[in-house]
């Protein structure tokens, strides 16, 4: 069992919450990932560790509520169980001074991709963080993300905050203006990170993604999570979640992830209502 | 000339009175609409009928065909007496899982297969014997907590809950050894829980061998990845005088064909995941899991078997068995591959998968095959199949399950340097005593050996448990509890 100590609404949809995990606030490391299931009748859905604190022994989730089970998630409070967490999954983001990093994340993925940032500035890189939404309330984590970066740019669809378009034309502007870039990092959106690899590939610029498959056990033992990569099939839970994104089959990855809509639907008809009484 | 019906110890078969019993089972019409399992267990009086077959034999066969080397004439004949729990007790002597070995052994291929009975008529039933004697004394509160020596002061890790773990885990703990198993997943069992159905092995069997070990003392440290959360050298430098790793062998295997990122194909694994651990087949539960009306599942071997059946429980119109070779060669037990054929699965054999096609969505709409035919016997000793020029055709499927088998789990040797593996990832490992290539690490079950049976699984956690148990006595003396 593993108690929540803090909980946090950051937006309509967004929640963040802290839980007690002492052995996996020690070990997890920046672009890692926990295993939940909330109880007996629960599924196992991947959530990136978005921070830890070691000494506290709790690590933090941010998560946006799009299925069943990250609606009930939210609904959980101060004092609640979850019943099984296992952790932290998968590589570690590869940190080292790469020289210019330029950090991309769209919508939840800036929360998500925020420890992987955190770590690159920490390692001496020149931070360029490009963070972007469909509009300016959902901008997320502009404060946090300006702490652990040395430029931050912000990017919104619809030009209500920063700059009017999208963060790819940011990153575009930064290679046409001939900066020197050495790694770009973007967690968010499959789209997005289609698009930011599709920007970044003619110049031969590393492209570092995290991807969001549908895992089960997250172990290497299922398979669920397969994604293609250079033309071979990778595990996103063991292999993973972080790839060159120059080798990502996208639009594959876009399909796969689409397999248990239908369910998905049932499942929001069948208890749509159930989870409006908690409110906080 | 010699008596064919008098055998070389002499019992004359003639005498056999009574045909091989057979267990009541769930008919098939109604099984597949359940998940209960199929064979329904002996009565006594069955169990005693068909334990008087036994011809107790001096030099038994059928125990020299048991991988663990049970006792079986003399668990037999207590159960000929009327002692069913003496019977399970002698039983545990040898093998701290009789139910469900008693249930998943492929008895037909060891002790069975070795019978002095089956000379003349058919073998007498060890497994359905063994089978009733661990469930009647589950099933009537019989099961005692053997004494346990006094606390030795050393502590032992076993990394998983499978088979070899569990088997580890009881003999170190009944040695006096204070015992810890992390098991990855939520639930404590391994391949028991997440791969073997419900109908085949019901998990409350399982449950109730877990609470045993717990009760001898065993803690069972879940949602625990060794490797991630904490490695095998950090867990020696921690405190465990020894680590005994059964990992086994999860990682599916795919072909390697075309489309088989489709949304639609699965590994066996997954698919067995999402109903038996996950319990997808129950609406009550959250887990999902894709409901098609033509599934083709890729194998011959047990897990084949499984995942087809278990497909048939969830609704499937169809289920076919697609395999490269033909019925002799197909590696799963004839009894699961007759009840599978009872229920309704489909064989295409000899026919190989060689492409699999989608729609514009990524989904499944067919199986390309290749008709096969057996040419001259390969490495394994089986006729190699080869495929018929020209022979393509489509299985009109939408989902495809992939069962072609598993291979080692690489978190362990991947994290533990001094660990190391063979080429094709499976533990180095002494066959004898578990002991891998650092000192304080053993490793037993499927990690070792790549996919086995349970039995022998759990016979090298036993044998490991021994090596561990001299290992640690002689590395350092005994703390006394005074120091724990």
């Amino acid at each position: 069992m593993f108690k929540i100590v803090a909980k946090e609404k950051l937006s309509d949809v967004i929640y963040r919450t802290v839980v007690e995990a002492p052995k996996i606030a020690r070990k997890r490391k920046a672009g890692q990932f926990v295993v939940v299931k909330i109880d007996e009748q629960g599924e196992r859905i991947p959530l990136t560790i978005s921070d830890a604190d070691p000494e506290a022994g709790t690590i933090s989730i941010v998560f946006q509520t799009v299925g069943y089970t990250t609606k009930q998630l939210s609904t959980l409070k101060v004092g609640d169980h979850i019943l099984d967490i296992a952790g932290p999954m998968g590589h570690p983001t590869p940190v080292k001074n790469y020289g210019t990093v330029v950090s991309i994340g769209g919508g939840l993925g800036t929360a998500l991709g925020r420890p992987i940032t955190e770590a690159l500035y920490k390692a001496g890189n020149h931070v360029i963080a490009i963070i972007s939404a469909r509009n300016k309330s959902l901008v997320m984590f502009e404060e946090e993300m300006r702490k652990i970066s040395h430029e931050l740019l912000i990017a919104t669809d619809d030009g209500s905050a920063g700059f009017h378009g999208f963060p790819t034309q940011l990153l575009q502007k930064l290679i046409d203006e001939g900066r020197k870039i050495d790694l770009v990092v973007c967690v968010g959106p499959v789209p997005l990170m289609a698009a930011v690899s599709k920007v970044t590939k003619p110049y031969g610029l590393k492209t570092i993604v995290s991807l969001n498959p549908i895992m089960v056990d997250a172990t290497g033992m299922c398979g669920a999570c397969r994604v293609t990569v250079g033309g071979v099939t990778r595990f996103g839970c063991v292999d993973g979640p972080e790839f060159d994104g120059h080798q990502v089959d996208y639009d594959e990855l876009m399909k796969r992830l689409k397999t248990y809509t239908e369910r998905e639907q049932e499942m929001n008809q069948r208890f749509a209502g159930q989870f409006q009484e908690v409110k906080r | 000339m010699k008596d064919p019906t008098v055998c070389e110890e002499g019992h004359n078969l003639k005498q056999q009175k009574a045909p091989r019993q057979r267990m009541p089972e769930q008919d098939h019409h109604q099984r597949i609409k359940n998940f209960s399992e199929v064979p329904q267990g002996y009565t006594p009086e069955l169990a005693r009928l068909e334990a008087s077959r036994c011809l107790q034999c001096k030099k038994p066969l059928c125990r020299a065909g048991c991988p663990v080397g049970i006792d079986i004439p003399a668990f037999i004949k207590l159960i000929a007496e009327g002692d069913y729990v003496g019977s399970a007790r002698k039983l545990k002597e040898y093998n701290s899982l009789p139910a469900v070995c008693g249930r998943v052994c492929p008895q037909e291929d060891q002790c069975e297969k070795v019978c002095i009975v089956a000379k003349k008529f058919t073998s007498v039933a060890v497994g359905n014997l063994e089978r009733f004697a661990a469930d009647y004394e589950r099933t009537n509160g019989a099961v005692s907590i053997p004494e346990l020596p006094e606390p030795s002061g050393y502590k032992v890790a076993v990394v998983g809950s499978g088979p070899a773990g569990l088997s580890a885990a009881g003999e170190l703990v009944k040695k006096g050894h204070e015992v810890v198993i992390f098991e990855a997943l939520h639930k404590a069992g391994g391949v028991l829980v997440y791969g073997i159905p419900e109908f085949r092995l019901p998990k409350a069997i399982v449950e109730s061998e877990i609470e045993y070990l717990k009760k001898l003392g065993v803690k069972i440290e879940l949602n625990s990845v060794i490797g991630k959360m904490e490695t095998v050298d950090e867990l020696l430098g921690n405190g465990f005088d020894a680590v005994f790793v059964a990992t086994g062998a999860g990682l599916p295997l795919f072909m390697g064909i075309p489309g088989e990122n489709f949304c639609g194909v699965y590994s066996a694994n997954e698919y067995l995941t999402r109903v038996n651990l996950m319990k997808a087949y129950d609406n009550g539960h959250v887990t999902p899991i894709l409901k098609r009306k033509r599934i083709a599942v890729i194998g011959g071997g047990n897990v084949a078997m499984d995942a087809a059946r278990t497909a048939l429980r969830m609704g499937t119109e169809e289920v076919y068995i697609v395999y490269r070779r033909s019925r002799t060669e197909m590696p799963a037990r004839i009894e699961e591959a007759k009840h599978g054929e009872e229920e309704g699965l489909r064989f295409h054999l000899l026919t190989n998968p060689v492409r699999i096609l989608g729609d514009e969505k990524g989904w499944v709409k067919a199986l390309e095959c290749t008709k096969m035919e057996l040419g001259e016997p390969d490495a394994s000793g089986r006729r190699r199949p080869v495929p018929v020029p020209n022979s393509e055709f489509l299985l009109d499927v939408d989902c495809v399950i992939i069962a072609i088998g598993t291979s080692a789990h690489p978190l362990i040797p991947m994290t533990t340097p001094g660990v190391k593996v063979n080429p094709k990832g499976n533990i180095i490992a002494d066959e004898k005593n578990g002991q891998t290539t650092q000192e304080g690490v053993f490793a037993g079950g499927d990690i070792v050996t790549g996919a086995a049976t349970v039995i022998l699984a759990m016979g090298a956690g036993k044998q490991s448990a021994q090596a561990i148990d001299e290992y640690v006595r002689k590395k350092r003396p005994a703390r006394t509890s005074a120091h724990r």
